[in-house]
């Protein structure tokens, strides 16, 4: 095993986040993508974590940046759902190219 | 032995990031996603992270899957059958290339020597979180608590939609 595995496997599903981001209309699916991404940064840094060369003292710090990071992924998620869920009580659509209330 | 296990965790991985980014039916999509978090769990374990492994069958898997799903029972489901992506794809899909370019080079640029690899026990970690990351452990407890009550805050009908 070497680290480029990981790296290059977090460097495709991060890309792959970043299309979903892009390219699709319905806001469940772009939430969607975005945990891809959260998910390419935590292989990146188990990957990390694994093949690192730090002291004793500092080799938990990958895993216990994944733990902070799916923490907050879980917090993102509740708030951005609850978002959705209201938007389509109100507005009836959760398509964002049709969601341009704020421009004002 | 490792990396075989590595390269079918990778392949259900990747593949069920193409299953979410290019499913025309959005439950195809989200469980797509599980299929990414539970090939997730494996590069895990392979990364000898076990815990966090177990972690993120159950909170992906388990929790953030099944949030989803419950989001498209209660919004009405028909209106998301047929999914299609926006006009600009193409463009979404040169810039996402030109990012994977990016960290390509990036990664080639800064080889690791390093081979062997080194878990944690579970034991340590654990003293870790609540030694030398103890502050910021709590306040992502405050967070979460407070994510979770401005969701329902947000959610809950008013009384006057009631009547």
């Amino acid at each position: 095993m070497e680290l480029i595995y990981f790296q290059l496997l977090a460097a495709i599903l991060f890309c792959i986040g970043i299309y979903g981001v892009l390219a699709r209309k319905s806001a469940v699916l772009i939430l969607m993508s975005i945990e891809l991404m959260l998910n390419a940064v935590n292989i990146n840094l188990i990957g990390y974590a694994a093949f690192s060369s730090l002291g004793a003292a500092h080799k938990n710090l990958g895993q216990v940046l994944v733990i902070f990071i799916i923490t907050i992924a879980a917090a993102e998620l509740a708030l951005a759902m609850a978002i959705i869920l209201r938007l389509y009580r109100n507005k009836n659509n959760v398509n964002v190219d049709e969601l341009d209330i704020l421009k004002g | 032995m490792t990396v075989l296990f590595f390269a079918i965790a990778a392949f259900i991985v990747i593949a069920g990031g193409i299953g979410v980014v290019a499913a025309r039916n959005i439950v195809y999509a989200a469980l797509s996603l599980l299929a990414v978090m539970v090939g997730t769990a494996g590069i895990f374990l392979i990364g000898l992270a076990e815990f966090l492994a177990l972690v993120q069958l159950l909170i992906y898997g388990g929790a953030v899957v099944i949030v989803i799903l419950f989001a498209l029972m209660l919004t009405r489901i028909q209106d998301f059958e047929f999914l299609s992506a926006n006009k600009h794809w193409p463009l979404a899909l040169i810039i996402s290339i030109c990012f994977f370019a990016l960290f390509l080079i990036s990664i080639l640029a800064n080889r690791r020597t390093i081979t062997e690899m080194s878990g944690i026990d579970i034991s340590e970690l654990g003293l870790s979180l609540f030694d030398d990351w103890a502050i910021p452990f709590e306040l992502a407890s405050l967070v979460l608590l407070i994510a979770l009550i401005g969701a329902v805050v947000v959610v809950r009908r008013d009384n006057e939609e009631n009547r």
